[in-house]
């Protein structure tokens, strides 16, 4: 669904070739930019409220895509970064649930929580 | 004159900060990472810094999409810590210093670093979890601060060289205002982690350690490696370290190494921190 980038293509961009990683670029934010700006409204107590009582309602404010709000609803964080997420903006969807960054992080990278964190007191992923 | 007298590279973690607000930095899972803190506390109560200049990031706080600079000045008399989510932390107001701000950057702009200038910036955990790490939990802080913040969320990111440079900018820039205060240079961020997508949970320990000994010996090899290359080595995220180079930038060619630390994990991350006294 991201367009190819005007100046160079993609795939020839050497972070694109990096194995995991999704780099938070132009094409990336224009795709998620309705969708940053619902979650950074989340740093206010108030709006805060509001999501946690009716999602659906409050998102629709913002103009998601379908499958934004779908990737949102389900929690499915990895998709939602596919979608143009930024992490530290859908990280404020975490904060409203009582998560904390390695829950998202072991849901990335399809762990559960117990083995992601057995992995990073060994010393983390390896290169 | 004004001086800068040393600087410190530091992680940044939120859960440093939690972990300090909570009281838990004697646990048995904290302790050893904390008092691997206490030689750069003890040496900034040697040298009593007036001013620490702070390089961090905001992570989706002050800054929205909406506008992103890449390199911004806080010229504001006080910053006010951020609601991330969790409400702000419990630290004191920080009282900066529009004086200073103020004249570096006139300096800055005048010597090619067209910056963005803050009247008004509430701070995130990017920056106040250093203070924290270095003055713990003071009734108010020791030191004004002048933050300084980098975009490093959204590509494309400052270039190593450019960081580098603007670091040695700022050398110039404090020194052209008046005035006597002895100036700390924090560069905040990394070490290797990586927060997202299937490599979630990267730590690059090699990557780390040649990363603390050349930020003394030889910051100018770190330049020269590509934004590409800090996050394929240290994680998306950890190409934060790009932030330690404007504080090398900003002491001599030659520093004094006071300290350094590594310790993992702090949460996702490699907690580092280097120490470097201005010769």
């Amino acid at each position: 669904m991201l367009k190819p980038n005007v100046y160079q293509e993609p795939s020839k961009r050497d972070y694109e070739q990096i194995p995991g990683t999704i780099v938070f670029d132009g094409r990336r934010a224009t795709a998620g930019y309705a969708l940053n700006r619902m979650c950074i409204s989340l740093n206010s107590e108030q709006n805060r409220e509001k999501f946690s009582k009716d999602a659906v309602s409050y998102m629709n404010k913002f103009g998601l895509t379908v499958e934004q709000r779908e990737a949102v609803m389900k929690r499915d964080w990895l998709r939602m970064l596919e979608l143009g997420a930024n992490i530290f903006f859908a990280f404020k969807i975490a904060i409203v649930d009582g998560l904390t960054m390695q829950h998202v992080a072991a849901s990335m990278c399809g762990l559960d929580i117990a083995e992601y964190k057995a992995m990073m007191r060994d010393g983390g992923r390896g290169l | 004159m004004n001086r800068i007298i040393g600087g410190i590279g530091t992680s940044h973690v939120p859960v440093l900060g939690a972990t300090i607000d909570g009281g838990r930095t004697e646990t048995d899972e904290w302790k050893a990472l904390f008092d691997d803190y206490v030689p750069a506390q003890s040496w900034l109560s040697e040298v009593q810094p007036d001013v620490a200049i702070v390089i961090y990031n905001d992570h989706a706080s002050a800054f929205s999409l909406d506008m992103l600079p890449t390199f911004a000045v806080g010229v504001a008399a006080e910053y006010k810590p951020a609601d991330e989510g969790w409400g702000p932390r419990p630290i004191p107001t920080l009282k900066g210093d529009p004086d200073l701000s103020w004249g570096m950057v006139e300096s800055l702009v005048e010597s090619g670093f067209d910056i963005t200038v803050c009247q008004q910036l509430d701070v995130d955990h990017g920056l106040t979890v250093p203070l924290s790490i270095l003055w713990g939990q003071p009734e108010s802080w020791p030191v004004k601060v002048i933050p300084i913040a980098v975009n490093v969320i959204q590509y494309p990111l400052p270039s190593p060289q450019r960081c580098l440079a603007l670091g040695r900018a700022i050398r110039n820039a404090v020194s052209s205002v008046q005035g006597d205060s002895k100036i700390l240079m924090v560069g905040t961020g990394g070490m290797s982690h990586q927060l997202q997508g299937a490599r979630a949970g990267l730590i690059n320990t090699p990557f780390d350690r040649m990363f603390l000994d050349k930020i003394s010996s030889d910051p100018d090899s770190l330049a020269a490696m590509s934004v590409s290359d800090y996050i394929r080595e240290a994680g998306s995220e950890g190409a934060e370290l790009i932030m330690w180079l404007i504080m090398r930038g900003a002491l001599g060619p030659n520093v004094e190494k006071v300290h350094s630390a590594y310790h993992v994990p702090a949460s996702n991350t490699a907690a580092g921190m280097v120490v470097l006294a201005d010769k």
